[in-house]
């Protein structure tokens, strides 16, 4: 009885928050363990579900929703695999499907070039998928530069065509209509909240319209995929340092490539200080210009990915307590902190959003005064 | 930071800008644009709207006042047209009244002019009656009997009183 609900509980979880179930199968079987045999277990379980959480976190190139062991102790992977692009100095373009990989186990072969998948990267290989260790156990085989499209890409690529789809719908309704239909009764408002309250305070009326096309795209984009990475398929798009590098250069580069005189006065001639401190304050006025779109990344990166791990450890405890007090409060906090991270997906995209603008503001003021 | 540069991965970094500048791009023509434009003329729209109600709102008032203003005017004419009018009514009723104690008072003079006339006429004409009767009663007198002093004393006191009856 106890066990049953525990299990139950365990797979409305797992269902909940999008934990690939391993674990069950082991909690399950743990149970029957002797009790000397427990401590050992434990600590053994505490490792899975560290790389669990960790191989989480981290992009795949096949797209995996879950996996699990038979009662033959076989895994079995559910999910489907995805497109492999890889550019080699020696033989150049290869393309390939990810199941050659077999999620790791076996070397895939194409055009006479061996790859081997180890710890989520492809690393060039023999025939015999010989790994080459350094002194801290880190792989020293040849990378080839990888253009795969991964679990991540095909998620950004879906997200994509959703917005894209969202929206355009709305538009259209527009032309039949002055009000909004449907869901974009719910969309225009935060189109409105973007426009007044983040892009017309920050960049002024003069140039705002210029902005409001990557604003609105940014800030949906972040909000969508970090709330659907919640969701059970959820895919963390937002905790790869690449998609929020690739983000944040781009407000870099818009900021730097629309910017007027004034802006570029700020930083190479600062008016109304001492010229020995002008001088002093161009190399700290142009790192400034790097810092901020540099915090917008690690904000953002940081954030989602701390919160991902959170959750996940609080949901990975219960494994680890299963008893009538450890685990319902492990499933408390890991609702409380869900509605959090709920919170947190529309508060990162509300700061990245705010923040951009801010940026294009700065750079597109017209009078100098502070 | 060292496993952060570890995990980047060139190949999403590229697909994700890829991607992403191409979703912009995209939804730019597709979506914002329109959806801003639309909103845009939808506020522009009931801004008019409002400033011309306002307007119309201030029309109405000044019109009001307007109104109120002739209202007024007109109240005054017709007091004064009302006062002239009694003015004229009782002017003409004063005259008549007067033209009537004129003529009246004419034509009383003229009826007592007539009367004293026809009196004097009257007085005339008794005159001659009461001559011609007393030379009738004399007439009598003497023709009846002049023998009776005492006789014909009593008859012409008899006469006499007859006459002051009549």
């Amino acid at each position: 009885m106890r066990r049953d609900f525990l299990i139950k509980k365990i797979t409305f979880l797992l269902f909940l928050v999008s934990l690939v179930s391993m674990g069950q199968h082991h909690g399950d079987a743990h149970a029957q363990h002797d009790t000397h045999k427990t401590e050992e277990s434990d600590s053994s379980l505490k490792v899975e579900i560290k790389e669990f959480i960790n191989h989480h976190l981290q992009d795949s190139h096949d797209f995996g929703l879950f996996s699990y062991e038979d009662d033959h102790g076989k895994e079995h992977h559910v999910g489907f695999s995805l497109p492999v692009i890889l550019f080699d100095s020696e033989t150049g373009l290869n393309v390939f499907s990810s199941s050659k990989f077999h999620h790791g186990a076996t070397v895939a072969e194409n055009n006479g070039s061996h790859y081997k998948l180890y710890h989520g990267k492809i690393y060039k290989t023999d025939a015999q998928g010989t790994i080459t260790y350094d002194d801290h156990h880190h792989a020293v085989n040849a990378k080839p530069i990888d253009f795969s499209i991964t679990k991540n890409v095909v998620f950004i690529f879906v997200v994509g065509v959703l917005m894209f789809l969202i929206f355009t719908r709305m538009a259209k309704n527009y032309k039949t209509s002055v009000l909004p239909k449907g869901f974009g009764r719910l969309l225009e408002p935060i189109i409105l909240y973007v426009r007044d309250d983040i892009a017309i305070p920050n960049i002024g009326h003069k140039k705002y319209k210029n902005y409001m096309s990557y604003l609105l795209t940014v800030f949906f984009f972040v909000w969508i995929v970090n709330l659907l990475g919640l969701t059970p398929v959820g895919i963390n798009v937002t905790n790869n340092i690449a998609v929020t590098l690739s983000l944040a250069l781009i407000t870099y580069l818009l900021t730097t490539f629309t910017a007027n005189k004034n802006y570029w006065g700020h930083i190479f001639w600062m008016p109304g200080v001492p010229t020995p401190m002008k001088i002093l304050l161009i190399p700290i006025e142009l790192l400034g210009t790097i810092i901020k779109p540099f915090s917008l990344m690690i904000r953002l990166y940081a954030n989602i990915t701390a919160g991902h791990i959170v959750l996940m450890s609080i949901i990975g405890m219960m494994f680890i307590f299963k008893n009538w007090i450890g685990s319902p409060l492990s499933f408390g906090l890991a609702f409380a902190l869900s509605l959090l991270e709920l919170l947190v997906a529309a508060l990162q995209a509300y700061i990245f959003t705010m923040l951009s603008a801010l940026y294009f503001g700065s750079a597109v003021e017209e009078h100098g005064d502070h | 930071m060292e496993k952060l540069i570890e995990q980047f991965s060139l190949g999403l970094f590229f697909w994700q800008s890829v991607l992403f500048v191409a979703l912009v791009l995209l939804l730019k023509k597709f979506a914002w644009k329109p959806i801003l434009e639309a909103v845009n003329e939808r506020e522009e729209g009931i801004k008019n709207a409002l400033e011309s109600a306002e307007e119309a709102k201030k029309e109405m008032q000044s019109l009001n006042a307007d109104n109120e203003r002739i209202l007024k005017e007109a109240r005054a004419e017709r007091d004064t047209l009302l006062k002239e009018a009694r003015e004229l009514k009782d002017k003409i009723i004063a005259d008549a009244k007067e033209d009537a104690q004129e003529q009246a008072t004419g034509i009383i003079d003229a009826a007592k002019a007539a009367i004293e006339v026809e009196k004097q006429a009257a007085i005339a004409d008794l005159k001659t009656q009461v001559a011609h009767l007393s030379i009738d009663i004399a007439e009598k007198v003497v023709k009846q009997e002049l023998s009776a002093k005492k006789d014909q004393l009593e008859l012409v006191d008899k006469m006499l009183g007859d006459v002051t009856l009549n």
